[in-house]
């Protein structure tokens, strides 16, 4: 029902959304010519998920967001300008981000915009922000569907989505014959996030030999994922692709899992194990051992960049680097994209910006290298795969990595 | 999909549904005595989930025998919000405030859960969350089963009190009639008061489920009102019977439909099967066709 939840929270928020675009419909024209007066604030806006369905990642977001703000200002903020970032919430709704940038530029006149979380509110918040004229650097939205949209003002800093699963895929094909799985089960919620995924890593999979037993997708409005669950477990694949944007789906797929008796040989999901506590708490400790996650960060990243990042992090908020989720580090790293920008292009015009980062330079962020291509997808990125083992969230994959640990396969009984 | 897979579907639906059902019903008797529209009834799930997580993890209670404490807490809770802010509201404008108001108080709560537990989702546990037993082949999770067992003796017991009691006697004359109520003496204010109060309680239950059987955080409240008003609106609104028929009917309907075409058409058909009994029945399975005046 979350698509119902988010009309229902858009009809809760509809009187502000009104308030706002009556503002935002009197003073649209908003320029970013790209000169601020000595001594004033860079105004930074964004639109998180502060509440709703992607409420943990939102958070994590900000805090990425103002551990960046706060490290640039202690170095003299942006061109000698202290930085002020304006976080709107967008209650996890397409039809609330639109609304927040809008305001955002038109109302709060802000010098620059930063992404919001997910793809799925990305390419709504891009296509307002791109009216305006507006550069979109941000760290989640790396659907295909993004950069399939024509716009030139969006840039990703993180990892295009649909090669999230390449590693893992090619993993289980590398696998002698005596050891590859035989079967393979995917099913994955309808979200531009995940679904892209499924079809890369499918093609290499198959190629190996491996059948697929059960390829389904469900709504991601979807609550109840029992039925669905009990399906894959009928079909007794030995190892299971979740496409899933959050915790509490692969939650509820594990609890399903267990219940019916069933205990893949490899387990892997688009998202959610890789939240830290978050995930171990939910799914328990002992069920969480050796599933995985693609992505291409981790609180563990050996990058100095990272290292500095982490270390500021666990300073201000407390935990140890495994508890860093890694929408912390996109977030970051969309900061220091514009850092970069900003630097290189002596102000803060976001038609430079634009050009600038259109033009093939490389900036160096807390997740790598970052190199943009004509789409604004930053194809520097190395996709990795995590998996947790015992209470750790080590990397194993690519196995040729040095700092690669040996997979744990097959995955242990669940264990609650 | 074979004979046991639809077999699977089906109690999975009325296992779960009943859960929904016991929920919905607390939303629907609000409404039937009191005109009013809670909307923070999502949130109150969240609430009784949250009350279970504390008492399981701080105090090491457990999940239902912490219900001792959570449905009495609920109660009292919903007494409060009921004396505080719903009172005040009267007048033609009354179902429309009343959705504005527990609008209004559901964020509320929603801000003081996400600033004490923070949104990082959380899940209640204990043995029998994720273990099952076979039943002629069919795997059935004790949570489901006990959360059935439960539903089936709170709607008792709430039927015994609605039907065999002289205060069931003055709910039911409220459902029926306020004003006529209030002329043959029943105090109709406090009816609705403890109405709301019990309304409330339910969700200690049917959060704990809930909890057991889903990772939540505070936000979950949005899917799950969205989920109890159209138990309701299918059911009747102030329908008890309505909402527990409606409850295992959408999840039964959902789950059917996910094993037999696919999850994808899941909540696709249950919404047509809703569109079409509105459009024959306004007032849905087991709704009056009157319109109540304030």
């Amino acid at each position: 029902m979350k698509g119902n939840s988010r009309l229902f929270r858009v009809f809760g928020v509809v009187s502000i959304s009104l308030a706002s675009l009556a503002a935002v419909s009197t003073t649209s024209g908003a320029s970013s010519s790209g000169t601020i007066a000595k001594g004033q604030p860079v105004l930074i806006g964004a639109s998180l998920s502060l509440t709703g369905d992607f409420s943990g990642d939102g958070q994590a977001f900000q805090q990425g967001y103002n551990l960046w703000a706060a490290d640039q200002n202690k170095n003299g903020g942006l061109l000698g300008h202290k930085i002020e970032l304006k976080i709107l919430n967008d209650t996890s709704t397409p039809t609330q981000v639109v609304t927040n940038y809008q305001a955002l530029i038109s109302s709060d006149h802000v010098n620059l915009t930063f992404g919001p979380f997910s793809s799925l509110l990305t390419l709504p918040a891009a296509r307002a922000v791109s009216r305006y004229g507006y550069a979109m650097v941000e760290g989640a939205g790396g659907a295909p569907s993004v950069f399939q949209a024509g716009l030139h003002n969006v840039f990703d800093a993180a990892l295009p989505v649909a090669n999230g699963l390449v590693p893992f895929a090619q993993w289980l094909a590398s696998l002698p014959a005596s050891q590859r799985p035989k079967t393979i089960a995917y099913v994955t919620s309808t979200d531009p996030f995940t679904e892209p995924q499924i079809p890369v890593a499918e093609k290499i999979i198959k190629a190996a030999g491996i059948k697929t037993v059960y390829y389904k997708t469900f709504p991601a409005e979807a609550t109840d994922y029992t039925p669905i669950a009990d399906a894959v477990a009928a079909a007794n694949a030995q190892v299971v692709i979740l496409g899933s944007v959050d915790v509490p789906t692969v939650s509820a797929f594990m609890q399903a899992f267990e219940q019916a008796h069933y205990n893949p040989k490899a387990f892997i999901a688009t998202a959610g194990p890789d939240q830290g506590k978050t995930f171990v708490n939910a799914v328990g400790a002992g069920n969480a051992n050796g599933v995985m996650v693609p992505n291409a960060w981790f609180g563990g990243s050996s990058n100095p960049e990272s290292k500095t990042m982490v270390a500021e992090y666990i300073k201000k908020y407390g935990g140890t680097a495994a508890d860093v989720n890694a929408d912390v580090a996109e977030a970051y790293a969309v900061g220091q994209v514009i850092t970069a920008a900003v630097k290189a292009t002596g102000g803060f015009d976001n038609t430079k910006i634009i050009t600038y980062l259109h033009s093939g330079v490389t900036i160096q962020s807390v997740l790598g290298a970052v190199k943009f291509n004509s789409l604004g997808e930053n194809n520097q990125p190395t996709a990795y795969t995590f998996q947790w083992q015992g209470a750790k969230f080590v990397e194993v994959n690519p196995t040729t990595d040095p700092g690669a640990t040996k997979i744990l396969f097959p995955k242990p009984a669940w264990k609650n | 999909m074979n004979g046991t897979a639809v077999l699977h579907s089906i109690i999975d639906g009325v296992l779960t549904g009943s859960v929904y059902a016991l929920m919905a019903t607390g939303l629907t008797l609000i409404f039937g005595v009191m005109n009013i529209i809670n909307v923070a009834q999502g949130i109150f799930v969240i609430l009784g989930a949250y009350l279970s997580y504390a008492l399981s993890v701080h105090l090491g209670i457990d999940l239902f025998v912490g219900l001792a404490i959570t449905i009495p807490t609920l109660f009292v809770v919903g007494v409060v919000v009921e004396r505080l802010f719903l009172t005040r509201i009267k007048g033609p404008e009354r179902v429309v405030m009343s959705i504005l108001v527990t609008y209004a108080v559901s964020l509320v709560i929603e801000g003081v859960l996400n600033m004490v537990f923070s949104t990082n989702y959380v899940e209640l546990h204990a043995w029998y969350v994720d273990r099952s037993v076979k039943v002629f082949g069919i795997y059935l999770p004790y949570i489901y089963l006990l959360g059935f067992a439960m539903a089936v003796v709170l709607l008792t017991a709430l039927y015994v009190m609605l039907y065999r009691t002289r205060f069931g006697s003055s709910v039911r004359a409220s459902l029926a009639d306020q004003t006529s109520a209030a002329l043959v003496g029943i105090n109709v204010k406090r009816v609705s008061t403890v109405c709301f109060g019990l309304g409330v309680a339910v969700t200690a239950a049917g959060g704990m489920i809930y909890g057991a059987t889903n990772a939540f955080n505070a936000s979950s409240s949005y899917d799950l009102i969205s989920r109890l008003l159209v138990i309701i609106v299918l059911g009747g609104m102030g329908s008890i019977g309505g909402a527990l028929v409606a409850g295992i009917m959408m999840v039964t309907i959902e789950d059917l439909v996910s094993v037999v075409w696919g999850p994808v058409w899941s909540n696709l058909a249950f919404f047509l099967i809703l569109v079409v009994v509105l459009s024959l029945r306004p007032q849905g399975l087991f709704g009056k066709q009157t319109v109540r005046v304030a």
